[in-house]
């Protein structure tokens, strides 16, 4: 186990030496002068040379690498040239409400997809697996974009059910101010108690995070059924059913939790692809986390900004695979030798 | 075999899986209605009436017209030949960069296999949107971007997936015989391992066909892919996205067009899955 550790950690490591070159290199073909968009249009020539001076620009491209490189491990990650706040501090704010957005609707996948799963593997060939399989199918394939303004228009402003945008009612922060502690509004409400922000907040995340939940959704539905289906044709199952436990009870009480395996790696997959899904979704109902910044920096073309954004989604999906390559690995031996 | 739920499931009538044969159908639908897009679209295709614009579904314009005058359904069907392009060429050249790379690694073994899949895994660590959002901004706005960014991001699935195939055909006896002839190592590749890994990469082709479609919609909506005139579908979401309450008919169309054709490619992905890989065919 220990041995299987410290080659997934150096593997893990060396993709992230290899995200920061690449980050490095996204960097430097933007176009426009950073050093321009720093010290402004107007600058004067010593204006300019101090911002390259203070940016490095003047340095080999190789010096320039190892410095950005140094200045990450030590928790520089450099300045928004529109915020002229330092990039850690700006996505501190933005990351944690792409989070809540993300864990809501990863929540809300497995609690639909899991189930709806089991009951297509159930009833497989008659009507409900079929409409698992339709429904999920239709989860995969809809476009998010489309899928936020058609919920908005419809759940939001039409039949006014749900807040329009946003992450929740702003007006209460005079009223009842948040304390903030992990940047997540709903937990920060939910731990100090402020239950006007804490079901605001709540109201807020419904359709948003319907809408990223769609595709994961989808995804562990068909997951889950294809492992069960093939779970139920072991060897065990074939004992159980001679013993008289009936088909729901094979499948519920002993199918379901190798059948699972399979859907955890898939997790960390969907998790990712999850946070840059909810990129469109947020600028559809102005969400305020990493989509909305990233859109914000890329229209400035704040360069340390979207490295900073890059560089953050391409760790985060890094160490969400460490993590689910290291769960199975203890969960199912079997895996550890690849 | 008793059990509890059996009544309940002799009610529910059994249903034939015809699923992959619905997909290929609906995409054959898909697929000529683009193609014959000249022939059937009822307008020109950049032909903006200013006084015929927003007009709601009606027999003469069967879905609507869009801000500038425009027929809705000429600009889905001219939309379907930009979508499919792009999907055509990204998988083109990813398939090929890929499956290159891949039977390479796979075949050789060694230290190029460790070189070429640690690179694969830098570029699998970035999901395929951001990667081609930092990207697309950096060059100029296009199809030809879209293409470019998507397939720079789409490439690694391919080489990870001909590896492994590769890796375990490298091992089998006609391939060993081959070596004791003599017959140089490229030759086997080309002869014997290429054709060999290529059936998983054909499946995986059709069931990524979808996601490359809503990847470059994506793009467009964001404004970084296909420009006006251009018809393409994700465009024409975003910029009738502030009409949806009054003018339904300019977004609910083209979306419904993207969602139609994702959803063609990705059943017909599973049917040819399930039919070639006996262990999936869960019936």
């Amino acid at each position: 186990m220990l041995r299987h550790l410290a080659r997934r950690l150096g593997q893990a490591l060396l993709v992230v030496a290899g995200v920061v070159v690449l980050t490095f290199a996204v960097m430097r073909l933007v176009p426009g002068d950073p050093a321009v968009a720093f010290a402004g249009p107007k600058a004067t020539p010593e204006q300019l040379a101090e911002a390259r001076a203070r940016f490095g620009l003047d340095d080999p491209l190789p010096v320039q690498l190892l410095n950005y490189a140094r200045d990450l491990v030590t928790g520089d990650w450099g300045t928004s040239l529109r915020t002229r706040q330092p990039v850690r501090d700006d996505l501190y704010l933005a990351f944690p409400a792409s989070l809540e957005l993300v864990g809501a609707a990863l929540l809300i996948a497995i609690a639909a997809g899991v189930p709806l799963g089991v009951l297509a593997a159930r009833h497989k060939t008659r009507l409900p697996d079929l409409g698992v399989r339709l429904g999920s199918m239709l989860a995969v394939s809809v476009p998010v974009f489309w899928l936020a303004l058609a919920l908005q228009t419809v759940f939001a402003g039409g039949l006014g059910w749900f807040p329009i945008a946003g992450e929740y009612d702003s007006s209460l922060d005079t009223t009842s101010p948040l304390t903030l502690w992990t940047n997540i509004t709903v937990v920060d409400a939910l731990i100090t108690g402020n239950w006007p922000i804490f079901t605001s907040a709540l109201w807020h995340l419904v359709l948003p995070a319907l809408v990223v939940a769609a595709y994961p959704a989808g995804v562990i539905a068909q997951m889950t059924r294809a492992a069960l289906i093939e779970e139920a044709g072991q060897d065990h199952a074939r004992l159980e059913r001679a013993l008289g436990f009936g088909e729901t009870s094979i499948l519920t009480r002993f199918a379901l939790r190798p059948a699972l395996n399979p859907v955890l790696s898939l997790i960390a997959l969907v998790f990712a692809y999850a946070i840059v899904n909810g990129f469109l979704v947020e600028a559809v109902f102005n969400w305020p986390g990493l989509g909305r910044y990233a859109a914000e920096s890329i229209r400035s073309l704040d360069t340390p900004a979207i490295a900073g954004v890059t560089l953050l989604v391409a760790l985060v999906y890094v160490l969400a695979n460490l993590v689910v390559d290291l769960l199975q690995g203890f969960v199912d031996p079997r895996t550890r030798s690849r | 075999m008793t059990t509890d739920a059996q009544p309940l499931r002799r009610l529910l009538p059994r249903v034939p899986d015809r699923f992959a044969a619905f997909g290929a159908v609906l995409l054959a639908v898909v697929v000529l209605t683009a193609l014959l897009a000249p022939w059937l679209a009822p307008y020109p295709l950049d032909e903006p009436r200013p006084l015929e614009r927003l007009l709601p579904p009606s027999g003469a314009h069967w879905l609507g017209t869009d801000q500038v005058g425009r027929d809705v359904l000429t600009r889905i069907l001219y939309g379907g030949r930009t979508s499919l392009f792009i999907a055509v060429a990204v998988l083109g050249v990813s398939a090929v960069t890929g499956v290159t790379l891949g039977v390479v690694a796979g075949y050789a073994g060694g230290w190029v296999r460790d070189v070429i899949m640690r690179v694969t895994d830098v570029f699998l660590a970035f999901p395929a949107l951001l990667l081609s959002l930092a990207l697309a901004i950096v060059l100029q706005p296009g199809v030809n971007t879209v293409i470019l960014v998507i397939a720079v991001t789409w490439w690694p699935w391919y080489t990870r997936l001909a590896a492994s195939v590769a890796a375990s055909i490298a091992t089998r006896p006609y391939v060993d015989a081959a070596r004791c002839l003599g017959v140089p190592a490229p030759l086997i590749v080309v002869r014997h391992v290429l054709p060999n890994s290529l059936t998983p990469v054909l499946v995986q082709l059709s069931l990524d066909a979808g996601g490359v479609i809503l990847t470059s919609a994506a793009l467009s909506y964001l404004g970084l892919g296909a420009q006006e005139p251009t018809a393409e579908w994700g465009l024409m979401v975003q910029q009738g996205q502030t009409l949806f309450t009054t003018n339904w008919w300019v977004v609910t169309f083209p979306g419904l067009a993207i969602l139609v054709t994702a959803f063609a490619f990705n059943v017909l992905g599973e049917g040819l899955r399930n039919a070639l890989d006996p262990r999936r065919a869960v019936r």
